[in-house]
């Protein structure tokens, strides 16, 4: 038989891993390859919250008043968040050039579970966002932040943010197959991003906005996390703000999945 | 074995995207172990075939099996027997041309040893093991389109879709692309490509299906085709274009068995009479003061078999 010869192949009928999460996991380590040849893809998404510490730490801090917390204490949480929210674009940004480069089009007519490359593709984002979340930490840690709680505690709060930078990879995983472009898919982010990041509890208390935007503020899914994690980690009472955070990440989860995966099968 | 089966079977396909009819009721029968070209201008209807054809879209009607396999209800079955490479180079610019390779091998779920050893035995056969492990945004243009039709054999499928495989490459690339498909055919694939150049069907392909507004206007063998048109093409070149009017004048008024046809400073005649009608043309020209500038007489090309059939040219539309 030549090189070339073609042979009709019959599936394995026994396998040790199921067939869509080997694909997955395919998928994922193609995503987690593309952060490490392209790390401007990292840095960029480092250094912009990076930037976010050290501003609101010494620039802005200094006018925010917190009672009875220190503003870093208060800040970092949130930075954690902004940073899980901002690094899902790229997952937009990621599979709209998957359309445009046709590799979407190779996807659909391989024998792989059609799912694959949209929960691999949002693993991979899970992989970076672990990254840049330990980074950020790290930082956190160098200004002057203090854990009040355990780490046990300070865990379950990182953990919280992933699973919500998950869940919006999935909504710009619809947001990047409707576009289909990656400019376009990073132009449009922003303005859906800016609002749920600036108009929330992630920076500033929600009591020093005006009263008709307290209730947004207050119960939009970036806040209900941010305070979550910060309840967390300043030995607060967190119950009633992970609770949203959890309905918010199992609503959107439940909308978005379907709609992505729909996308997907009429995204070429 | 009995006489070469139908590897692929389209009856009514029909697609529409919004307004836009896709495919108008496309037939065709593509015989195992062949070449088929799909001739036609962009926008005819020759992408959306192969898509439907590879399960990535569903057709709106009609149906299509490729080795006896609906490619709707059967679609995973399809999956494992097709390979399908674009006009794009569908692989992953910032993977090596290896682990762009070994992606697909798992993803076709290919034994793990099977996956690198398959993987380099592509780069092997298509000259790349220098380049293997350089990430694929650094090849060039031929490079990338060798990477991408290895990655559409990594699961060494009987049925080959190729979609304008040779559109951008320069005259080498091209050619080693050729010397591929024919080495496919050989080894006992069934090939399907689109192409817009003539040349390309004319050379590869045992048959061809001319597409234009998503219908099949013509499926034949490429030498057929050609004589249905006439055996001689007699192409009079004139000094401009006002000349090439008066000519085309002259001659149409002489009338004649073949009507002569003005393009720029060009008037062409199509004969199955050609020496005969040599001898008139020049006669009706010398009588009527025209002196030609020019004087060229050949075989049909495919491209005036698609004027003929369509009314325009094949590569009209290319800029859309």
């Amino acid at each position: 038989m030549t090189d070339l010869a073609p042979t009709l192949r019959v599936e394995p009928v026994r396998r040790l891993v199921p067939q869509g999460l080997s694909d997955t996991l395919a998928i994922a380590w193609r995503g987690l390859i593309t952060y490490r040849r392209v790390p401007q893809l990292l840095v960029f998404s480092t250094i912009q919250p990076v930037v976010f510490v050290l501003m609101f730490r010494y620039v802005f801090g200094g006018a925010i008043r917190v009672p009875g917390v220190d503003y870093v204490d208060y800040l970092m949480p949130g930075v954690f968040v902004q940073t899980s929210v901002f690094g899902a674009i790229a997952t937009a940004i990621g599979l709209a050039s998957d359309v445009q480069s046709g590799l979407l089009e190779r996807f659909l007519s391989l024998p792989m579970a059609r799912s694959a490359v949209l929960t691999g593709r949002t693993l991979a984002d899970v992989g970076r966002n672990v990254f840049v979340i330990v980074l950020m930490a790290a930082v956190g840690f160098a200004v002057g932040f203090h854990l009040h709680t355990n780490w046990g505690k300070f865990v379950v709060a990182m953990l919280l943010i992933l699973l919500f930078g998950y869940t919006l990879s999935w909504v710009f995983a619809t947001v990047g197959l409707l576009l289909k472009n990656p400019e376009a898919a990073q132009a449009a982010a922003f303005p859906i991003m800016a609002p749920l990041v600036f108009a929330s509890s992630a920076f500033v208390p929600v009591n020093s906005m005006p009263g008709w935007l307290q209730p947004f503020a207050l119960h939009q899914p970036v806040s209900v996390t941010a305070s979550a994690a910060r309840a967390l980690t300043l030995g607060t009472d967190a119950t009633s703000d992970l609770v949203q955070a959890l309905a918010w990440i199992a609503g959107i989860l439940l909308v978005f999945v379907p709609l992505s995966v729909w996308r997907y099968r009429r995204a070429v | 074995m009995s006489a070469p089966a139908a590897a692929i079977r389209v009856e009514g396909l029909r697609k529409r995207f919004g307004d836009v009819t896709a495919l108008d009721g496309i037939d065709l029968e593509v015989p195992s172990r062949t070449v088929f070209g799909l001739l036609g201008p962009n926008g005819a209807g020759k992408t959306t075939t192969i898509r439907v054809l590879s399960t990535i879209l569903e057709p709106d009607g009609g149906r299509a099996e490729v080795l006896g396999h609906d490619v709707v209800r059967d679609a995973k079955t399809v999956r494992r027997s097709i390979g399908l490479a674009g006009q794009y180079a569908a692989v992953d610019g910032n993977l090596t041309g290896r682990e762009n390779l070994r992606l697909i091998g798992k993803l076709v779920h290919l034994p793990r040893r099977e996956v690198v050893a398959r993987a380099a035995q592509l780069l092997e056969r298509f000259e790349l093991t220098d380049a293997a492990d350089r990430p694929v945004r650094t090849y060039s243009g031929g490079m990338r389109r060798r990477i991408d039709l290895a990655a559409a054999l990594v699961n060494r499928p009987p049925v080959l879709f190729l979609d304008e495989p040779t559109t951008g490459l320069d005259p080498h690339s091209r050619n080693e692309v050729w010397a591929m498909i024919g080495d496919l055919v050989a080894d006992g694939t069934t090939v399907v490509l689109t192409t817009q150049y003539l040349e390309e069907a004319d050379r590869l392909a045992e048959r061809v299906a001319v597409i234009d507004g998503g219908r099949v206007i013509a499926n034949d063998t490429p030498a057929a085709l050609k004589t249905r048109l006439g055996s001689t093409v007699i192409e009079i070149g004139l000094a401009d274009a006002a000349t090439a009017s008066r000519a085309h004048a002259v001659l149409a008024e002489a009338g004649g068995k073949a009507s002569p046809e003005l393009d720029g400073t060009i008037v062409r005649l199509t004969s199955h009479d050609g020496a005969r009608q040599l001898v008139d043309t020049l006669r009706t020209l010398d009588a009527g003061g025209v002196e030609p500038a020019t004087l060229t007489v050949r075989e049909p090309s495919l491209d005036d078999v698609f004027l003929a059939l369509t009314g325009h040219h094949a590569e009209q539309g290319e800029a859309a």
